[in-house]
């Protein structure tokens, strides 16, 4: 059950996509963010809607995934969609009246906006951990915003300990299960009861957990003091980072989708917002 | 030869704190230690649980500073904090969880940490990242994460993160106390072409018979001092002084000893399994 968690997976290909300079991954991802914001009516959503479609496309990720990513988060799909519907007033009579709940065709529209914009948004985003590497994500993090070192931000030390992070991961989940064994095999009951005992079972798994993961720690600094780590001054990278003709292309693909955007929302009239 | 690890007079021990934090004593882990490792040398330390070799260990590369005593490493004073590194690429260390020794998510990339922190140039890293994992058999897997591997390969790849500082010597802390029998046999041949045929200087803290036979030389740590110091042969043929001190000996070596017990006349010196075979071998066809 803890080998199916997908948040920031990363499926290894080689297409164009994943080809791109993860430092413009990661730019463009938040410009289509911006866009999505932006686009007023549906012409301009739907336009960034067959964009992200046509970027799937170009990357091979299986259109399968994209169900799986929105899997977690229907729940709130779901709120939003409701929460629209039913407390956006619009001119004129309710279409339906039922007591306390009145819905208008204001409330529709909206209510289908705000779910394709939840529903583009998160698709868009996994794209861009399903194509790059995590590491070529810290990289790319470390240098966008390297910057931030003149006012003294740990800029390296965070993404060493993102990097960290993600190396341990497996290696925790790993031994999490094998605790989990060890304490069923002296009869420790972890699956059943209600929320809170579920919880106050998970205890006796926690707390090896965390001792193993401090020991851990500490060998790992132990054995990182050993090959010559001091921090982020003077340190090189194996993998350099190089932008190319490919990265600026997108750049311009996308600047266009972003004024094709804007135009939309200035020369069609908005519904319903 | 040169020294390239030397010891004078080592000691070294740490202040024991009750649960309030009052100082009850001081424990005394190593107590005068003089020992020079030459360089070239394939040297194992052997010793019981809490006979202070993985303390001793931690001493050759300036983890740890002696209380008293001096550390030498290639003439350079442990202790002189401004070369520190200089130090530590000079003598590399692999502990015995390959797990917790290894940095990044892919193995190429782990491989060439040492590098990146020692600032050498991109092209540089990537040439010594492959020569580094063709040494120790792993480059068809550089670009696998770690998870994927197995015990004996995660700890190949440790080795390849601390060959690829080209260091002089390699000191390992029990690299195969957590590995299966195929890991510990991969580590060991590592170990010796490393030593063979690239002329690293190798020190092996074990507590297995069968990985110190196989130095040219043993030394047997016992509370903190040296107990022996000598070719495995002549230390294994002491039969009752390493089990006295709670190690054990070869089984071939214990074989021999137990034969000379109940009254055949077996050399004292036979540690290695093909040799007793030869021997018993020439035993029985005699006796007929």
């Amino acid at each position: 059950m803890l080998k199916d968690i997908t948040i920031g997976q990363f499926f290894p290909g080689k297409s164009i996509i994943h080809r791109l300079d993860s430092r413009f991954k990661i730019i463009l991802d938040v410009a289509y963010v911006v866009m999505l914001f932006i686009a007023g009516n549906f012409y301009s959503l739907a336009l960034a809607g067959v964009f992200m479609v046509f970027v799937y496309l170009l990357s091979g990720i299986s259109f399968k995934l994209i169900f799986k990513s929105l899997k977690p988060i229907l729940p709130i799909i779901l709120i939003t969609c409701l929460l629209n519907l039913f407390f956006i007033s619009g001119e004129g009579e309710p279409l339906v009246q039922l007591g306390f709940i009145h819905i208008y065709m204001e409330g529709i529209t909206t209510s289908i906006f705000m779910t394709v914009r939840i529903i583009f948004l998160i698709v868009g985003m996994s794209l861009l951990t399903y194509t790059t590497s995590p590491i070529a994500l810290t990289d790319a993090i470390e240098r966008l915003f390297s910057p931030l070192k003149k006012l003294h931000f740990p800029v390296h030390e965070l993404a060493m300990m993102m990097t960290i992070a993600l190396r341990f991961i497996p290696t925790l989940i790993e031994e999490t299960d094998k605790i989990m064994s060890a304490q069923k095999a002296r009869g420790a009951n972890l699956d059943t009861g209600g929320l809170i005992k579920k919880a106050k079972a998970l205890i006796p798994v926690l707390i090896p957990l965390f001792v193993s993961a401090f020991k851990r720690a500490n060998e790992l600094a132990l054995a990182m003091e050993c090959r010559c780590y001091r921090g982020g001054d003077g340190r090189t990278r194996m993998k350099q980072l190089k932008s190319g003709v490919k990265d600026y292309i997108a750049l311009i693909i996308t600047a266009a989708m972003f004024a094709a955007v804007i135009l939309l929302n200035i020369y069609i009239p908005i519904f319903g917002l | 030869m040169n020294e390239i690890i030397k010891t004078e007079n080592l000691v070294f021990e740490y202040t024991v704190f009750d649960e309030n934090g009052e100082e009850t004593g001081k424990n005394r882990v190593l107590k005068d230690i003089t020992l020079q490792i030459e360089e070239g040398s394939f040297v194992a330390v052997l010793g019981h649980n809490g006979s202070g070799k993985s303390t001793l260990a931690k001493h050759f590369n300036g983890i740890l500073v002696p209380t008293s005593g001096s550390v030498l490493i290639d003439g350079i004073d442990s202790t002189d904090e401004s070369r520190i590194f200089d130090i530590r690429q000079t003598v590399g260390m692999v502990f015995q969880n390959p797990d917790n020794q290894i940095v990044a998510t892919i193995v190429e990339e782990d491989v060439a940490f040492a590098l990146e922190n020692l600032g050498v140039p991109p092209d540089e890293i990537r040439r010594r990242v492959d020569e580094a994992l063709k040494t120790v058999d792993m480059y068809e897997y550089r670009e696998h994460a770690p998870h994927q591997l197995s015990g004996g390969q995660k700890q190949r790849v440790a080795v390849a993160g601390i060959i690829a500082m080209r260091p002089r010597c390699i000191v390992m802390d029990e690299p195969t106390a957590m590995l299966d029998p195929k890991g510990r046999k991969e580590i060991m041949a590592t170990i010796k072409t490393l030593n063979k045929e690239h002329g690293i200087t190798v020190v092996l803290i074990t507590h297995y018979m069968e990985e110190a036979a196989q130095a040219d030389r043993v030394v047997v740590i016992d509370k903190g001092e040296i107990l022996l110091d000598d070719v495995p042969k002549k230390i294994f043929s002491q039969v009752e002084l390493l089990k006295s001190v709670g190690l054990d000996v070869p089984q071939a070596t214990e074989l021999m000893y137990e034969l000379k017990k109940s009254g055949v006349d077996a050399p004292q010196d036979i540690i290695d399994e093909n040799e007793c075979a030869d021997y018993l071998y020439k035993l029985l066809t005699e006796q007929k």
